[in-house]
């Protein structure tokens, strides 16, 4: 048994998200929005070694398997992210994150003056832009540490 | 027009723009034959932010089309003030009115308060965002004065925060225009907007001084620079003080330069300009009128359809 799979073991059914950015894992879980408060079984590795990336977070989430829609949002602070589909412990599919054309209610708007910062019933929207994101309201455009802004981060 | 709402001039072609001008040209000629075109239309007024000229020309094209306005009042006076959200309070007007014109001082409030309601919105101004009709006018008057093929322009002062210059800017792009940004580094055009004009294809020059570019304009567009804006006074007034025009200035400029101002003024052209056959703000202030009348009549269409 390798020294990986000793930190976190495989699981049966669900998603494993491999190949973070080392130190992104915690806020992969923020904007999948998952906090466990479904009962659901969420293991994480941080700083984990890899060939790939030098150091690699991963996230395994048993019992659900995450949509390739739900999965794009990654690709903002983890482009590099593979998503494994298991079923009975077999890896069943395996797929990257691409990049969606647009991401909506997981970011805050950088722009405290945004009508998305106030108290309205609208959710935020940004366009994804070849670098960055771009407010569907106010137009202002994150480049910088697009993590910070994750709802609920 | 294909838009029901006009929240941004980025949404402006050239042909609707150009559509606006033409209309706008022709009831400036000849006002009489539109002044009964929108008897029965009500136009709702939400002004969250004070407003003189916009809501005045605004109310005034309404009435010289035969409608009528209804005003939500200041907001001290209204149910914003009981903290009532925008989505409620635009959603409760629209029943009131055939269409709306919102200034609110939230950058992207007219774009949220648009997917709201079905009458035709107008954004008189979202913050530091956007002000499109401020753009038809100006363009209007650029037109009138300077042509808009083969245009040199300058726009100076806060570029940063000035809604009218970003509007300005984009809606722009759609002519053959050069255009000079004069400001200081701190109050320099937005990164959105910077990003939209390389988008379409334009060449971005900034200055930090008007006088070495001032003789190649064709058109000086000033803007104020906002006290707020500088937590430190000394630094406003050090700022301020460099993008000032007067008529000694200008002597340096073109015969022909046309001196263009969104107003209010405090005291970046100096009132010796107003003399001068340069200045065309006042001018530019009234064509607000015409141009605006020309919008409402064509997003409202005719009002026995």
């Amino acid at each position: 048994m390798s020294e990986q799979e000793l930190r976190v073991s495989k699981i049966e059914n669900g998603t494993v998200i491999d190949h973070i950015a080392g130190g992104q894992a915690l806020n992969v879980l923020a904007i999948l929005d998952i906090d466990g408060s479904r009962g659901e079984v969420v293991s994480v590795g941080i700083n984990v070694p890899s060939d790939r990336l030098g150091r690699k977070d991963v996230v395994k989430v048993e019992d659900r398997e995450l949509s390739q829609s739900e999965v794009d949002v990654l690709s903002l602070i983890a482009p590099a992210a593979t998503i494994n589909i298991i079923r009975d412990y077999e890896v069943k599919e395996k797929h990257r994150v691409e990049r969606p054309e647009a991401v909506t209610g997981v970011l805050n708007c950088a722009n405290p003056n945004c009508i998305t910062n106030e108290n309205e019933p609208i959710e935020s929207s940004f366009a994804v832009l070849e670098n960055g994101v771009r407010c569907a309201y106010c137009d202002t455009i994150i480049r910088d540490s697009i993590a910070d802004y994750i709802r609920g981060a | 027009m294909r838009h029901d709402h006009i929240t941004s001039a980025k949404q402006l072609s050239r042909e609707d723009i150009l559509t606006v001008l033409d209309r706008a040209s022709e009831i400036a000629a000849d006002p009489a034959s539109v002044s009964q075109k929108q008897q029965g239309s009500l136009l709702g007024l939400l002004f969250f932010e004070p407003s003189t000229r916009t809501k005045m020309s605004f109310s005034a094209a309404m009435k010289r089309l035969g409608g009528d306005t209804v005003d939500m009042g200041p907001v001290d006076h209204s149910s914003v003030k009981k903290g009532e959200s925008l989505a409620d309070t635009i959603r409760v007007v629209e029943g009131y009115a055939d269409a709306l014109v919102m200034r609110h001082p939230s950058e992207g409030s007219a774009q949220m308060a648009s997917e709201f309601v079905d009458v035709p919105l107008i954004n008189a101004g979202d913050g530091a965002g956007q002000h499109p009709t401020q753009t038809l006018l100006d363009l209007y008057t650029i037109r009138e004065n300077a042509g808009l093929n083969d245009l040199t322009i300058g726009i100076m002062g806060d570029l940063k925060y000035g809604r009218t210059v970003h509007s300005l800017a984009h809606a722009l792009t759609n002519f053959n225009t050069r255009q000079h940004f004069i400001s200081p580094e701190t109050l320099k055009l937005p990164r959105s907007v910077r990003y939209d004009l390389h988008d379409g294809g334009t060449e971005i020059k900034t200055h930090t001084d008007i006088e070495a570019i001032l003789p190649e304009l064709d058109v000086l567009y000033v803007t104020r620079i906002q006290e707020e804006r500088f937590p430190d006074k000394n630094e406003y007034r050090e700022v301020a003080g460099q993008y000032q025009i007067d008529a000694e200035l200008l002597e340096q400029a073109r015969d022909e330069l046309t001196v263009m101002h969104p107003l209010p003024r405090v005291d970046e052209i100096a009132t010796d300009v107003d003399k001068t056959d340069h200045a065309t703000y006042f001018e530019q202030a009234h064509n607000g009128v015409p141009v605006r009348m020309a919008l409402l009549d064509l997003l409202l269409g005719d009002s026995d359809e």
